[in-house]
C-alpha cells in the first residue's frame, strides 16, 4: 500500500511542479541553514578533555576593588593575583593544582638557516601535565622541586619540536627562548585541546595551540612577558607580584564531589579570612566552576554564533509555516478526490497515511537538499579565517540528525493539513461536484 | 469594494489564512530586528578611528639583543625609515586603534579618588599626532621636554612622571562635562597630569561599549620595550612598496630582530572587523531569504485560491463584475491578510527585541524600523499577489457556464 501511496504522491507532485519545487526548496533552505549552525555550535561546545573534564575545576576569587566604572559585561575572567595563586598552589588542598599564564616568546633555532620566530606557549607549574593528562611522545614534565628551583627546563609540543629538531625528539637538547637556554625534558604528542580551555577565554580560544611549556616561577624570575589580560588597580604601579594585579589562571583536580565540596569550603574560608584582613571588598563569594560550566560562563561560543543559530531556526520556522500553508491548500483542493476515495471505502486513516506519505516525501527530498546546503555552508565556514573554522565538520550523528530533522519537519508540516483533509465530509463534497 | 464578502470568503479558509498571517508576522518580526542589527553593525564598521587611515603603514619590530637599548634603537631605526623615498614621517608607538594593544587605566580626578572612567594610554615618540593625523581641536601638541620613557621594565612607571596629556573629546566631556578641559589635572597613575590638548576622535585598540570606545589619553611617553610598532605616513599608492623597503632597511640595519605584522592600516582595520562583516553578510542573507520565502508562499497560496475559485470568478464576471473588480478583490484580500500579519509582526518585533535586549545587550528597536519593515512586507505581498490576481482577472465569464 505504501508503494501505491508513493506513486500517488509522485503523481501529485507532477501536477503542481512549481509548488512542490517551492516547498522542497523552502524546507531545504531552512534545514541547510539550521544544520550548518547546529553543527558549528555542536563542535564548539564539545568536551575539550573527554574523561577528565568532570574532575577539573576553576577556583574564582574576585580580588577587584569596588568601582563605579562598570566592568565589561559583568563576567569575571577568573584571573588570580600572584599572592592568591601561590597560596592555593602551596596549600595543596586539591588532588592536583596548577597556576599558569600565557606567554609569547622569541625562539632562537640552533641551526643558522632558520631566523628567530615568535611562538606562543604557557608558563605552568608541575601538576599541569598529570592533571590534564597531556600525552607525551617522549620524556615527561617536571617536579614541584624543579618549580621551586626555577629550573631552566621546557616541554615542547610536537610542532615546535619538529621545527627545531626535525623528526628526532629534542629530549636533552637546548632550546633558546627569548634570552635564556632551556633543556628540553619532554615532547608532547601534538596536544591541542579545542578550545584551549585552560587559557583566558577570548577570540583565540579555538585554533590556537601552545608550543612550549616552561615553569611559571622561572618565567617570573626571567621577567618574561605575559600574553593576555592583566588587570591592576589601586596605587603602586603594575607590579606582577603584588596583590593588586590579577593575571594568573588556576586549575585544580578534585576526584570526587565530596572533595569538591571540601575545596569549596576551603575557598570560602580563605575568602572570609582575607576579607577580615581588608582584601576582597566585593560582595561576591569565592566560586568553584567545573570545566564545562566554566566554558559556558566564559562564553567560549561567541554570542554572534548563538545569534546565527537562532536566526537559522527562525528561518526554518517561517519555512515550515510556509509549507504547512501550501500543503493545506494543496490537500484541500483535492477534497473532491479524497471524498471519492472515502466514498469508495477508504478509511480516514488510509487518507491520512496517503497524505502523510506525500508530506514525508517532501521532507525527505528537502532534507537531502538541506544536507547539500549544510555541507556547502560548512565548507564556507571552513574558509573563514576564524579559529574554529577547521572544526566545522559534520559527523555521523549530525548527518543522521539532518535527515531526522528533515523528515520530522516534513511530517510535522504535513500533519495538520493531512488531518484537516481526512476530515472533509465526503457527502458534501460529492454533492457540490 | 465591500469588505463583508471578502471576510466571509476568508472564513472558509480560516486555517490557511491564519497560517499566512503567522508567517507574515514572524517574517516581519525577524526582518525588523535583523535590519536594525545590520544598521548597528554597519555603523560599527564605519566608526572613524581618528587617524589618517589611508596613509598609514605599520611594522612591528622585536629587538633580540641581550643588552638592547630600546630608546636608542628606536631613534636609529626611525632615522633610517625616514630616508625611504615616499615616507613623509615616522614614529614609534605601541597602541593604535584596532591593534589590540590596550593598556587602560582608571582615571581619577584627585589622588585616591574614585575612578571616573577607564581610558587607554597611547604612547609614542615625538610627532605622533602629526603622523597619525589626529585632529587637535583645542590646545597644543607636546613640547620636546615633556617626553619621558615609558618605564616598561619598571612596571610602566613613566605614567607617574609624565607632565602632560592630550585627551579625546569624548573623555574630556566624560570627565569635565560642560567645562573647559584645558589645564585640568587627571590622575591615571599616582601623580597629576595636565591636559594640554583635545583631539576630536581616537578609537581605542580594542572594541568597548559604544560610549567608552573613544576614552583615550595620548601621553608623551617614549616606548622603551624591545618590541615596538613603527608607524609610517606615506601617500596611499606608496604603502606596499614602502612596507617592503622598510622590512629590508630594518633587517639590514640590525639583523638580530623579528619583524612582524608589516601591514597597512586598512588591512588592520579589515582584520579587526572581519567577523563583523561576515555577520552582516549572514544577516542580509537571512533577511533576504525570509522575504523571498514569504513572498513565494503568498504567491503560491494565491495561485491555489485563484485556481480553486475559477468557477466563482466566472460567475462574478458573468453577472457584471469587471476584470478590474476581480483584480481588486484579490489585491484587497491580500492587503487584509498581510495587514493583519504585519500588525502581529510589529508586536512580535518588539517582543523579539526585548529578548535580544536581555541576552545580547541590543538597544531598543526604534519605531522607524518597524514602520519600514511593515511597509516593505505590505508592498512585497502586493507584488507577490499581482501575478495570480492578474490571472484571476483574465478568467472569462464563459467559465460560469461550464461544469466545475
Amino acid at each position: 500500500m505504501l508503494g501505491y501511496y508513493c506513486m500517488l504522491a509522485l503523481y501529485s507532485f507532477k501536477r503542481s511542479k512549481t509548488v512542490t519545487a517551492l516547498m522542497t526548496l523552502a524546507i531545504g533552505l531552512g534545514i541547510g541553514a539550521s544544520m550548518t549552525m547546529i553543527t558549528v555550535l555542536h563542535v564548539m561546545s564539545g568536551d575539550p578533555l573527554p574523561g577528565r573534564s568532570a574532575h577539573l575545576y576553576v577556583p574564582v576569587i574576585d580580588p577587584h576593588p569596588v568601582s563605579p566604572v562598570k566592568p565589561k559585561d559583568n563576567v569575571v575572567d577568573g584571573a588570580l593575583t600572584w599572592i592568591d595563586a601561590m597560596y592555593l598552589l602551596h596549600t595543596t588542598r586539591a588532588d592536583r593544582q596548577s597556576a599558569m599564564a600565557a606567554g609569547s616568546l622569541p625562539v632562537h633555532p640552533a641551526q643558522g638557516s632558520l631566523r628567530p620566530f615568535f611562538e606562543s606557549g604557557h608558563y605552568v607549574t608541575a601538576d599541569f601535565f598529570p592533571m590534564f593528562g597531556t600525552p607525551f611522545r617522549a620524556g615527561g614534565g617536571w617536579s614541584a622541586r624543579e618549580d621551586e628551583n626555577h629550573a631552566r627546563v621546557a616541554v615542547l609540543n610536537a610542532g615546535l619540536n619538529r621545527k627545531l629538531f626535525g623528526n628526532a625528539s629534542g629530549i636533552g637538547r637546548t632550546v633558546r627562548l627569548k634570552n635564556t637556554d632551556f633543556r628540553v625534558i619532554g615532547v608532547l604528542d601534538d596536544w591541542q585541546p579545542q578550545p584551549t580551555f585552560y587559557a583566558q577565554i577570548d577570540n583565540a580560544a579555538f585554533g590556537s595551540t601552545d608550543q612550549f611549556f616552561i615553569p611559571l616561577k622561572t618565567a617570573q624570575e626571567l621577567n618574561f612577558g605575559i600574553a593576555g589580560r592583566m588587570q591592576c588597580w589601586g596605587n603602586g604601579g603594575d607590579a606582577r607580584l603584588s596583590d593588586h594585579c590579577a593575571w594568573l589562571q588556576f586549575w585544580v583536580e578534585l576526584d570526587s564531589t565530596a572533595k569538591a565540596h571540601a575545596y569549596r569550603d576551603f575557598l570560602a574560608d580563605y575568602w572570609r579570612d582575607q576579607q577580615a584582613h581588608g582584601r576582597f571588598p566585593r560582595p561576591v563569594n569565592a566560586q568553584l566552576y567545573g570545566l564545562i560550566d566554566w566554558l559556558g560562563n566564559q562564553h567560549v561560543v561567541p554570542g554572534d554564533l548563538r545569534l546565527q543559530l537562532w536566526l537559522a531556526v527562525g528561518f526554518l520556522g517561517v519555512c515550515m509555516l510556509n509549507i504547512v500553508g501550501l500543503l493545506l491548500a494543496k490537500f484541500l483542493r483535492r477534497s473532491g478526490e479524497i471524498s471519492v476515495r472515502r466514498a469508495l471505502g477508504a478509511r480516514r486513516r488510509d487518507v491520512f497515511l496517503q497524505l502523510g506519505v506525500e508530506a514525508g516525501m517532501v521532507g525527505l527530498v528537502g532534507g537531502a537538499l538541506g544536507l547539500c546546503l549544510a555541507e556547502m555552508g560548512l565548507w564556507s565556514v571552513r574558509r573563514q579565517p576564524d579559529g574554529y573554522a577547521h572544526l566545522a565538520q559534520m559527523d555521523t550523528a549530525m548527518l543522521l540528525g539532518t535527515f531526522a530533522l528533515a523528515i520530522a519537519a516534513g511530517l510535522s508540516a504535513g500533519l495538520i493539513p493531512a488531518w484537516r483533509a481526512c476530515h472533509v465530509a465526503p457527502a458534501l463534497q460529492l454533492k457540490t461536484q | 469594494m465591500s469588505l463583508p464578502p471578502i471576510i466571509a470568503s476568508l472564513t472558509r479558509h480560516k486555517l490557511t489564512a491564519l497560517l499566512l498571517v503567522l508567517q507574515v508576522g514572524l517574517t516581519c518580526a525577524i526582518v525588523c530586528n535583523v535590519a536594525f542589527m545590520i544598521v548597528d553593525r554597519v555603523q560599527q564598521l564605519r566608526q572613524p578611528s581618528g587617524v589618517a587611515e589611508s596613509e598609514l603603514a605599520m611594522i612591528e619590530s622585536t629587538d633580540l639583543d641581550q643588552d638592547a637599548q630600546p630608546l636608542v634603537r628606536h631613534q636609529i631605526d626611525l632615522a633610517a625609515l625616514r630616508t625611504i623615498p615616499g615616507v613623509q614621517s615616522a614614529v614609534a608607538a605601541d597602541a593604535l586603534p584596532f591593534n589590540h594593544h590596550d593598556w587602560s587605566n582608571g582615571i581619577t580626578l584627585a589622588p585616591d579618588g574614585p575612578a571616573r572612567a577607564t581610558a587607554t594610554v597611547f604612547d609614542g615618540t615625538a610627532g605622533e599626532l602629526a603622523v597619525l593625523g589626529l585632529h587637535l581641536v583645542e590646545g597644543r601638541d607636546f613640547l620636546p621636554d615633556e617626553y619621558v620613557p615609558m618605564g616598561s621594565a619598571h612596571d610602566w612607571n613613566g605614567i607617574d612622571q609624565v607632565p602632560a596629556t592630550i585627551v579625546t573629546r569624548a573623555l574630556a566631556e566624560k570627565l569635565f562635562p560642560g567645562q573647559d578641559p584645558l589645564g585640568k589635572n587627571i590622575y591615571p597613575g599616582d601623580n597629576p597630569i595636565r591636559i594640554v590638548g583635545v583631539v576630536d576622535h581616537l578609537l581605542r585598540p580594542q572594541a568597548h561599549e559604544s560610549a567608552d570606545n573613544e576614552y583615550a589619553t595620548v601621553l608623551p611617553l617614549l616606548p622603551d620595550a624591545n618590541d615596538v610598532t613603527y608607524v609610517l605616513r606615506t601617500a596611499p599608492r606608496d604603502r606596499e612598496r614602502v612596507l617592503k623597503q622598510a622590512t629590508a632597511v630594518l633587517e639590514h640595519l640590525h639583523a638580530n630582530r623579528i619583524l612582524r605584522y608589516a601591514q597597512t592600516f586598512e588591512q588592520l582595520r579589515a582584520d579587526f572587523f572581519h567577523r563583523n562583516r561576515t555577520m552582516i553578510g549572514l544577516l542580509v542573507a537571512a533577511a533576504a531569504g525570509l522575504l523571498i520565502v514569504t513572498a513565494l508562499g503568498i504567491a503560491g497560496l494565491a495561485s491555489f485560491w485563484v485556481q480553486q475559485r475559477r468557477h466563482s470568478i466566472g460567475i462574478r464576471r458573468a453577472v457584471g463584475a469587471t476584470r478590474r473588480d476581480v483584480l481588486r478583490y484579490f489585491q484587497f484580500e491580500n492587503f487584509l491578510i498581510v495587514g493583519t500579519g504585519v500588525i502581529l509582526g510589529a508586536m512580535l518585533a518588539y517582543g523579539l527585541n526585548l529578548l535580544l535586549m536581555w541576552h545580547y545587550e541590543q538597544p531598543r528597536l526604534p519605531m522607524p524600523y518597524v514602520a519600514m519593515g511593515a511597509t516593505a512586507l505590505w508592498l512585497l505581498g502586493q507584488l507577490a499577489v499581482l501575478g495570480p490576481a492578474l490571472r484571476a482577472a483574465s478568467v472569462p465569464p464563459v467559465v460560469a457556464t461550464r461544469a466545475a
